[in-house]
This record gives C-alpha cells, structure tokens and sequence, in this order.
C-alpha cells in the first residue's frame, strides 16, 4: 500500500482513493446497519425533503432514503465486484494465452472482441437481457461476459509487448517453462495497466447496473439497486419532489467519480 | 479509394454475421405462439396462428426470408400490434437520430474550442480549472446531468415543463427547446472527455520534432498549432467521437426515458417487456447498422486524415 501510494503522487490519485473508500465504507456500513429499516413505512412522514430525522428525506410510504440508498447502493457495487471479477478473470486468461502464444485462434479472437467492444456495453447486455430474462444473476452473468473483451484486449497488448523483451528471452533460455513465464514473469508487469483497467471497469459496471435497472431491464422488479431507485424516483420529479432523485444520482454519480479518479490516479506515475 | 472498399466489405460481413447471431438468438426466446394466445388456446388455433407468422419454416429459411425483407426495407410485423413493424418504427427512429445528432453536434461545438483553448494556455489558471471539471464533468453519468437539468431547468426555472414532450409538428420553436435539454445531458459528459483527450494529444504532438523545426523556420506557438499540430492532434479523436456516436445511441435509450421522449429505446424497452420479438429485432439491426456506420466512417476520415493508416 505505502508503494503504491509513493508511486501515484498525483491529486488525482489521492482524491479518487479517498472518495472511493469513504463511499465503499458508507456502504459496508449500511450492510449492517442502516438509520431505519429500509422497508419500514411510516405514514406521518409521507414523501418530506430532507429533516433531521431523515437526512435525505422520505418516499410516498414514509420509508427513509437514506436506508434505501445504503441498501440499494450495497447490491449495485455486489453487482459491479462480480462482473469485474468475471470479466477480469477471464479476459485476463484468454488475453494472456492469446498474447501470449498468438496465432490464428489469437487473430480470430481479436477480431470478434473488436467487433464486440464497437458495441455500446449497455446495449450488449440490454439485448443479451431481453433473451435470457431479468435478475440479479442474469445481471452479472450477461455484464461479466460483456466486459470481458476490453480486459482481454489490454492484457493481450501488454503480453505481446513484454514477451518481445530481453528478460523473457532470457528466462525461456534458462529453461522456464511458458505458464511460469507468463504466471512470475510477464502477469506481474502488466498490473500498471490492468489496476486502472479494473478501476474503469468498477466505473461501467455500476453506470451499466444502474442504466439497465432504471430501464426495467436488470435486477427484477422485487430486487433493490440504485438503477432501480432512480427510475422509482422519475415519479417524484414529474410531482415536484426531485430529491429522491438527486440523492440516488448524487450516489451513483459519487460512486463512479472515485472510480474515474482512482483509474485516472493510477494512469498517471509520478 | 481501395481501402475505403475493404472497409465497406468488412462492414458488410461483420453485419451480416451479426443479423443471423441477433436473429438465431430472439428465436430461441421461446414460443411465441403460446405467449400471444395464452394458455388455453385450442391446438387448431395455434396452428393456424403458427401458420400465419410462418413459424413452421426451418431456422434458416425463416432467417433468410426475414434478411431478404429486411434489406428491401420491410421489417415484418408486430406480434404484439399485428401492425408492420416499419409502421410503429417510422417517426420513433427519426425523433432518436434527431437526438442523437443534436447531441453529437454539441459535442463536437463545446470540446474542440475547449481542448484547443486549454491546450494553447497549458498550465494558467482556465487550463488548470478546465482539466480539473473535466475530470469531475466526464465521470458524471448522463441520467444524473438528465436529472439536474430537468430540476434546475424544469422544476426551478420552468424553462420546460417535466414529462410533456412537444412534437415538431406542434411548435418547432418549443420541440427544440424541449429537445435541448436531453441533447445536453448525453453531450456534456462527452464534451468533457472529448475536451480532456484533445488537450493532452495536442499537448503530445507540440512536444515532437516537426513542431521544433516548424518553431526554428519562425512559426510561433499559435501558427505551429494551426499548421501542422492540429491536424495529427485530432486523429485519435475521431476515433473516440466515432465511439461516441455509438455510445449516445445507447445512452439516448436511457435519456428518452427520462424526458419521456417517444423514441426508438423507449419503444426497445417496452418491445422487450412485450416479448414482441419482431420489433426488436428490427431495432437491434438499426442499431448495429447505425454503430457499424459509425465506425465504418470514423475510420475513413482517420485514413484520409493520416494515409499512413490505410496499409
């Protein structure tokens, strides 16, 4: 940790770790504890703007934001650790092996992920939604395999660049075999490139999570997460109470800006 | 102009596979017999109906019948409506591209002076307060600018009424008006990016050595910029607006929404909710065609720009 802060000096840096944490700690957080339950209706409090009580308000049955937020922004960021798992995992594999060993399967891979990562991810995953049905696994399954074109191809480019360098001749003419060059030698290295990669990938994941959701197209109708939230709130606005959806975009927007911060930090060395 | 034809047939192909992907894939959605007549249907009735969609075709023939349609510009008909799908598209399409194209116009005005601007006054207080907002801008997604301009513009200052969506026909003046504030959202994030991108790749071309030798023939910094930087600056952001064009389509779906404007995503979401596969079908190709395009002539001009890329 006390490297990677000495190594990523810059504003950006720093803001994006702290506002990441301070969010990802908000959340933990409301795991566990939450001001009010986040389903308790209480009638004497119908639809407010923010009071004491409840900081950032109350919907039309009387059930505080703030509860709702912290729970809806919980399984969002779920969400979002599983896709990026799942699109890291596997498109680092298939770009290590690609880049690695290269070939026709190499050629032929590479052509269809640039043929995929042309497509918005949002509607890949709208359409690939619109087959196999809403839900939260559906979700993450559908965004995950989305995703994983873009690692594949930054980890593929990074794996080309380095097998080309002296100190992998090197170790192959020892006598290391290819998975431990690729495992100790070569995985290692591309980490300057794969950190931020993540970072952005945490980034579309919730911004992909909370479009699909608000559309009607992601977690399903009983499932609570921010792009579910910020279309329940649409109603308020049309009504003239537009703070529920300020503070659920206030969230998502906080979330994804300490991503972007944190991806942009870690680009920039100095 | 070789090169230009290659691209059209890649173009062609890649399109072509993706028809029969997208086709083969709604088709294995399920029956869509048993979803329009219910379940208590009569097995007679199904089979007539089966009859009339011309679902007792093998995969493949109803695939090519359907490509061959479409490609003559009939997009079948509505499961649901029992309307032609063109029909139901039509003005939806027009409203969409009308919004997209806005936005992308708007893109284009705002981020080229900015990155240019900042770019020539690299490191005074306007650069730095431009690079800082961009970053912040650029991060924010376009449903939350859709959010903060309907609140200050809609509920505040009553600049436009919330949810009530002006056609052309009704008044163009308050169509435009109205259409603005959803152009706005999808181009702002993007302008900052745009803006952000520029910046940094005029930045990069001003540290090379054509730009040293057009300095020691008498160039000063602003000529420099004009006559040789700005041109190879721009290259890898036509690349990135290409990519932009095809994401606002994506993320018109989610502000059309927002604006309740009755375009082509409004109609995705509700043909998906409906299972009226026929319509996003047809839809889903608009888009691919239209994210195909784009690409197709992001990297045409990058070629003419720079004919080292058309090996």
């Amino acid at each position: 940790m006390k490297k990677l802060f000495a190594k990523h000096n810059n504003w950006f840096f720093k803001a994006g770790f702290i506002l990441t944490t301070v969010m990802v700690f908000i959340v933990l957080l409301g795991q566990v504890w939450t001001p009010y339950d986040p389903n308790a209706m209480d009638a004497s409090v119908k639809a407010q703007g923010p009071t004491l009580r409840h900081l950032l308000g109350t919907d039309f049955f009387g059930r505080d934001i703030l509860s709702r937020i912290l729970e809806g922004a919980g399984a969002t960021l779920q969400i979002a650790f599983f896709v990026v798992l799942i699109g890291a995992v596997l498109g680092t594999v298939i770009g290590a092996l690609t880049g690695y060993f290269g070939g026709v399967v190499d050629e032929v891979l590479m052509r269809i992920c640039d043929a995929i990562t042309a497509f918005p991810s949002v509607l890949l995953a709208l359409i690939a939604i619109a087959v196999i049905g809403p839900g939260r696994l559906n979700v993450i399954m559908v965004l995950g395999c989305v995703f994983i074109p873009s690692f594949a191809r930054i980890v593929r480019a990074e794996f080309v660049r380095i097998k080309r360098l002296n100190y992998i001749s090197l170790a192959r003419l020892q006598g290391v075999g290819d998975f431990r060059i690729m495992l100790k030698h070569i995985l290692p290295n591309t980490l300057p490139t794969l950190l931020p990669a993540i970072s952005i990938g945490f980034n579309n994941a919730v911004l992909a999570e909370a479009s699909m959701s608000f559309l009607g197209v992601g977690v399903s109708a009983s499932e609570v997460s921010l792009g579910r939230m910020l279309s329940d709130s649409q109603n308020y606005i049309l009504r003239g109470l537009p703070w529920y959806a300020v503070f659920v975009g206030l969230t998502i927007a906080l979330l994804i800006l300490g991503f972007s911060l944190l991806a942009e930090g870690l680009q920039q060395r100095r | 102009m070789k090169f230009v034809l290659k691209k059209l047939a890649t173009l062609l192909i890649t399109l072509l596979i993706l028809s029969f992907l997208a086709y083969a894939a709604f088709e294995m959605v399920g029956d869509p017999v048993g979803m329009i007549l219910g379940t208590n249907a009569t097995p007679e009735a199904e089979a007539a109906l089966r009859e009339e969609l011309g679902l007792n075709r093998s995969l493949p023939v109803r695939y090519f019948d359907w490509l061959f349609h479409f490609v003559k510009g009939d997009m079948g008909t509505s499961y649901i409506y029992r309307i032609s799908v063109n029909e139901m598209i039509g003005e939806k399409l027009g409203l969409t591209v009308i919004l997209t194209l806005f936005g992308f116009g708007l893109t284009l005005l705002m981020s080229i002076p900015l990155g240019v601007y900042s770019a020539r006054r690299e490191g005074s207080f306007a650069d730095r307060a431009l690079t800082v907002s961009n970053q912040i801008v650029m991060a924010i997604p376009a449903f939350f600018v859709a959010i903060l301009l309907t609140v200050i513009f809609g509920v505040l200052l009553r600049l436009f009424t919330p949810g009530s969506f002006v056609s052309f026909n009704e008044s163009p003046g308050r169509f435009f008006l109205y259409m603005l504030f959803p152009a706005l959202s999808v181009a702002i994030p993007r302008t900052a990016m745009a803006a952000k991108m520029l910046r940094s790749s005029i930045l990069g071309e001003m540290q090379k050595d054509y730009v040293r030798t057009a300095f020691s023939r008498g160039h000063n910094r602003r000529s420099a910029l004009r006559a040789h930087a700005l041109k190879n600056a721009l290259l890898p952001i036509v690349a990135f607006l290409a990519t932009t064009a095809a994401e606002m389509l994506a993320g018109c779906i989610v502000i059309e929404q927002i604006f309740s404007l009755p375009g082509i995503g409004r109609l995705l979401i509700a043909s998906i909710n409906n299972r009226d596969i026929p319509v996003v079908e047809a839809i889903v190709m608009i888009l691919a065609v239209w994210v195909m395009v784009v690409h197709f002539f992001g990297e045409v001009i990058s070629e003419a720009l720079d004919p080292r890329l058309r090996s």
